[in-house]
């Protein structure tokens, strides 16, 4: 259990290093004291509260978005079901950009380490979080990770979040964007399925184009159920297998980075 | 099972409070949550149940205020009820409608001893 924070670190698991717990993230952690009371002195009452169930969360992912911005980082939270082919999307696009663009991984799976080490093999730092039990990442977590990650400022960090359209929808781990793959083998009508998910994203990217002339995949349809649940998503359409689409995406990626190195008033 | 975690986030902020406001026991949570939320109220009853056995909020009565989901209407120039993410504008027809109520998930107030 992590002194600092009291967050029960022990179920997550990073790859590559020792699990220290040096940090320094600036949170107290109470343990609800339990004070003995005189039978008979007790006093119901009550107490308004007005605070946001994810508070906590919400206030570490403002702490990293803090400091993504203090460092010129693009952040991206990659969201999908299990299996759309996020780390394929991603192997892809690290060999494509990695000789110009700094680039790291964190990797959200239940178990096992399989999909970081597909991201290492790139030769990219990546690190994986184990979440055991748990359905999505949260930005207490994400916080823990990025201090084992050497970042150079002004490089692109993807989140690829545990393979669930539902929970991580909620979770705000500070990023830039969300951005939701899916892929064409899962069907046209998954926005309106799963629409807070989609509803939350940015970006949509249709995976796995090349399949098109097998499938009864309306694309369409697809992207009008998409902009029915969120009429500000922003489409791409691609292979991360044969690479066709591929070049918007990076154009898109570099964009965005470009955008993230403007210094705001 | 986003449900149990949300669970979770509450007993934080009750037994952080319980140093703030300087209680003991939590007899009941009113939750506010919106019907855009993605929060299955059910669930939370369930996991509400769980997580705070052994806590001080063991027992503890969930009470749920439900928020109707609504959406401001761009043609239309209105707020306009929606029940899911994908409702139409019941006036128009049109889907574009941002969100700006009902998507809400918070503790409002508690009864404590």
């Amino acid at each position: 259990m992590c002194g600092i924070c009291g967050c029960g670190e022990g179920h997550v698991h990073l790859d590559e290093h020792e699990h220290s717990h040096e940090h320094d993230h600036n949170h107290t952690h109470s343990h609800g004291a339990v004070h003995s009371h005189a039978p008979g002195l007790s006093q119901v009452r009550m107490v308004q509260i007005e605070q946001d169930i994810l508070a906590k969360n919400n206030q570490y992912a403002h702490e990293n978005r803090r400091h993504f911005s203090e460092h010129g980082l693009l952040v991206l939270n990659l969201v999908s079901s299990p299996g759309s082919g996020k780390t394929t999307l991603l192997t892809e696009t690290i060999l494509r950009l990695k000789d110009e663009i700094g680039i790291a991984v964190i990797e959200g799976d239940q178990q096992t380490a399989r999909d970081a080490e597909r991201i290492l093999s790139t030769g990219v730092q990546a690190i994986q979080i184990n979440t055991g039990k748990g359905c999505h990442l949260d930005a207490h977590r994400v916080g823990h990770a990025l201090e084992k990650l050497q970042l150079q400022d002004h490089s692109v960090l993807f989140i690829e979040n545990v393979g669930n359209l539902v929970c991580p929808s909620a979770f705000d781990l500070g990023e830039a964007h969300k951005v939701v793959v899916l892929s064409i083998t899962e069907g046209e009508d998954k926005p309106i399925k799963y629409p807070d998910m989609f509803h939350a994203a940015d970006l949509m990217i249709l995976n796995k184009t090349d399949l098109l002339p097998h499938l009864d995949f309306n694309v369409e349809e697809c992207i009008q159920y998409a902009k029915q649940v969120n009429p500000r998503i922003k489409i791409l359409s691609l292979s991360a297998k044969t690479g066709e689409g591929m070049d918007n995406w990076l154009a898109w990626l570099k964009a965005e980075l470009q955008l993230q190195l403007i210094a705001y008033a | 099972m986003h449900e149990m975690s949300l669970c979770e986030g509450i007993l934080q902020t009750l037994e952080q409070q319980a140093e703030v406001q300087d209680y003991q026991k939590v007899r009941t949570v009113w939750l506010e949550i919106g019907a855009l939320a993605g929060v299955e109220v059910e669930a939370l009853r369930f996991s509400f149940d769980v997580v705070m056995e052994g806590s001080l909020a063991e027992g503890a009565t969930l009470e749920v205020i439900s928020v109707p989901g609504q959406a401001w209407c761009m043609p239309c120039g209105i707020n306009v009820p929606v029940e899911q993410l994908y409702d139409p504008c019941p006036h128009c027809g049109s889907h574009q409608l941002q969100v700006n109520g009902g998507d809400q998930m918070r503790i409002k107030e508690l009864e404590v001893e």
